[in-house]
């Protein structure tokens, strides 16, 4: 996953990715800037999950509609299958939005609530491919059945659905086209956790099945390290640390994943091991603090902190964006 | 004495022949405690919280043997005298702190409308006491913040406020229903950490009503786990989450992520809660059980008392242990 292994075999692979927003305040004020992805780097192999997590407003959705090519990032590169994304021709990208599909948090939403179920799993064969409707019916039919639905349900409506249905209907939709890349946004967050599991499977059967590689945002660390292999851990649109999932459970080293890990709660609580408390909120996006964004919140802040960015760098086998790092984990 | 203790409250919608959304469930909580009730959506957490503070309108149809609050007998209080008890002595906090809060008045107001209403406080005591409340939950610079409407805040700020008008009147019971749910995870820890300040602080009950089972675990001294409408298992913590007794209950924590660490997949419970229209005849959860056996499908299992706690079910599981 690190940017500096050949991207010859990696399906996705995103240097430097930025998106910056412009913000009016006001007719007569220049516009502010809203840094919502700043610098994102990594590569995904086929078949791999690589987790983005963070808290509200850390750029993870933003990271996804970037991925997705719903938005052109404002500058860096990002490659599909050894493509280059960004100044690629109107053609070229809707070919390549075939390889990149999305799953949304709520599947309420992101149905259509006039469409039959079979209809709308159809349209991206309709949309993409040149199949005749009896085999994008056959298509659909077999695609319905993996994801665990009944042949009968291809008549019916998205409310006749309960949400685990619809989020297993919502990522029939998004498997149909055989993507390379399948970018899920809190695909669970909505869902209860019986139904939460349930969803999760089917995820790691898919997986298994046609080797897609997953970017899979979540805020929830318990399934993340579930599904990840490796995790991308962001704050205010910067990336904080990165690195394979075991690596960042046994050890993080980044003062805001160690307090995202013990906020976390657990059904077998430790009494014996204090939680480690960070103070505040996040900060405003529009004015961000000086130095390190997270240095308001964080414990170990020393003046440097607040005057000078901390770029990520290799520490015992992941990347860490701090300047303390070494000093925190003695 | 108990602070709050239901017997057989039951809830439906519609005439007599409804099915019950809370069918026939005991519940008690001492001063002091700490109960957490737990279930997926649907299963009657909410309601019967919603039913004890009266909110519940036509055509829902409240009944119960007990329902008794502090010595009060809830179900037979008339408007007035409730509205007395309610937000005073219980007082609830909800799960999204955007829609809690009145979005056309200051949060000052909100909150001072409380103490003039229930402590019959002047309005200078009555803003000299928000202050106060803005500040022990710990909302930075609090006097400013007096004048700012909900929409300037942000969820965790909203929902420090709605607990400042909670426990404005220092209530006997507050009932906390998913307070942490919307808010993102340091956040949450944040939140848990002053309800529970306030509640050891202030000695008061408080109910707190979740899907989460490891906010349970790190919080509640006695939980009760509910599934469509009834009390399936009540245990204190951690008991329960080391052996379950009820299969629904290690359904549950199976389900969690972290109980399968280093597993490929994770332990499902097949199936979904049971609709209106296909409520079995026997045990609720028998078409979900992997432990059922006949008489699961023929016979209802009542809440029997055991060794730590309560369970429903013919067939109880980790029973060596106790």
């Amino acid at each position: 996953m690190m940017a500096d292994r050949a991207s010859a075999t990696s399906v996705l692979s995103a240097r430097e990715l930025t998106r910056h927003y412009a913000v009016s305040r006001g007719l007569f004020k220049p516009h502010a800037t809203v840094q919502a992805l700043n610098g994102v780097s990594f590569e995904l192999q086929a078949g791999k999950t690589l987790a983005v997590v963070g808290e509200s407003g850390c750029g993870k959705s933003t990271l996804a509609r970037a991925l997705t090519l719903i938005e052109q990032p404002s500058s860096g590169s990002l490659q599909i299958a050894g493509q280059e994304v960004t100044g690629a021709s109107k053609a070229q990208r809707k070919q390549l939005r075939r390889d990149v599909q999305m799953v949304f948090q709520n599947p309420y939403a992101s149905l259509n609530p006039r469409q039959k179920i079979g209809d709308q799993l159809a349209e991206p064969l309709l949309i993409n491919t040149p199949l005749s409707s009896l085999e994008r019916r056959e298509r659909v039919q077999a695609m319905m059945q993996q994801v665990g639905l009944r042949p009968e349900h291809y008549q019916r409506y998205p409310h006749m659905f309960s949400g685990g249905q619809r989020q297993r209907v919502a990522l029939a939709r998004a498997m149909m086209l055989n993507p390379k890349v399948l970018v899920a946004d809190e695909p669970t967050s909505a869902l209860d956790v019986s139904i939460q599991a349930q969803v999760l499977n089917l995820f790691m059967d898919l997986q298994e099945q046609f080797n897609t590689a997953y970017v899979f945002i979540s805020h929830n660390l318990s399934v993340v390290r579930h599904v990840a292999d490796d995790v991308l851990v962001m704050y205010l649109g910067r990336p904080v640390e990165m690195g394979a999932k075991e690596l960042i459970y046994s050890r993080p080293l980044h003062p805001y994943t160690q307090a995202l890990l013990s906020a976390t709660p657990t059904i077998h609580p430790d009494p014996s091991k204090p939680k480690i408390k960070i103070v505040g909120e996040l900060p405003n996006p529009l004015a961000l603090p000086s130095g390190c964004a997270f240095h308001q919140r964080c414990p170990y802040a020393t003046e440097r902190c607040s005057v000078e960015l901390p770029q990520l760098r290799l520490l015992d086998a992941r990347q860490v964006a701090c300047h303390h790092a070494e000093r925190i984990n003695g | 004495m108990k602070l709050l203790d239901i017997k057989n409250l039951s809830v439906r919608f519609g005439d007599a022949n409804a099915v019950p959304v809370v069918d026939g469930l005991d519940l008690s909580v001492d001063k002091g405690e700490v109960l957490a009730i737990v279930g997926e959506s649907g299963s009657g957490k909410s309601v019967t919280m919603l039913a004890l503070m009266g909110l519940i309108d036509p055509p829902g149809v409240v009944s119960a043997d007990n329902l008794q609050f502090d010595g009060t007998d809830m179900l037979r209080l008339k408007g007035r005298q409730r509205r007395r008890i309610v937000g005073k002595d219980l007082a609830m906090i909800f799960q999204d702190p955007m829609t809690a809060l009145n979005p056309s008045y200051t949060v000052g107001f909100q909150i001072e409308e409380v103490l003039r209403q229930h402590l019959q406080l002047s309005a200078k005591a009555a803003r000299r006491r928000a202050l106060q409340l803005l500040e022990r939950v710990e909302i930075p610079a609090a006097e400013s913040r007096l004048d700012a409407y909900p929409h300037q805040l942000s969820g965790g700020m909203s929902q420090r406020v709605a607990i400042a008008m909670a426990i404005a009147a220092e209530p006997k019971l507050l009932i906390a229903d998913e307070p942490t749910t919307a808010l993102d995870v340091t956040i949450q820890a944040q939140i848990m950490e002053l309800l529970l300040d306030l509640q050891r602080e202030q000695d008061m009950g408080l109910v707190l009503i979740t899907h989460d089972l490891a906010v349970v675990a790190e919080t509640a001294q006695r939980v009760c786990v509910m599934y469509a409408g009834q009390a399936v298992e009540v245990g204190v913590v951690p008991g329960l989450f080391d052996a379950p007794a009820h299969p629904y209950t290690e359904a549950l924590l199976k389900a969690i992520p972290e109980h399968s660490l280093g597993a490929r997949r994770l332990a499902t419970l097949p199936g979904i809660v049971p609709g209106r229209f296909d409520r079995p005849h026997g045990c609720l959860l028998a078409p979900r059980c992997p432990y059922a056996q006949s008489n699961c499908q023929a016979q209802r299992p009542t809440l029997d008392p055991q060794v730590r706690g309560a369970v429903r079910c013919f067939y109880p599981l980790n029973q060596e242990v106790a």
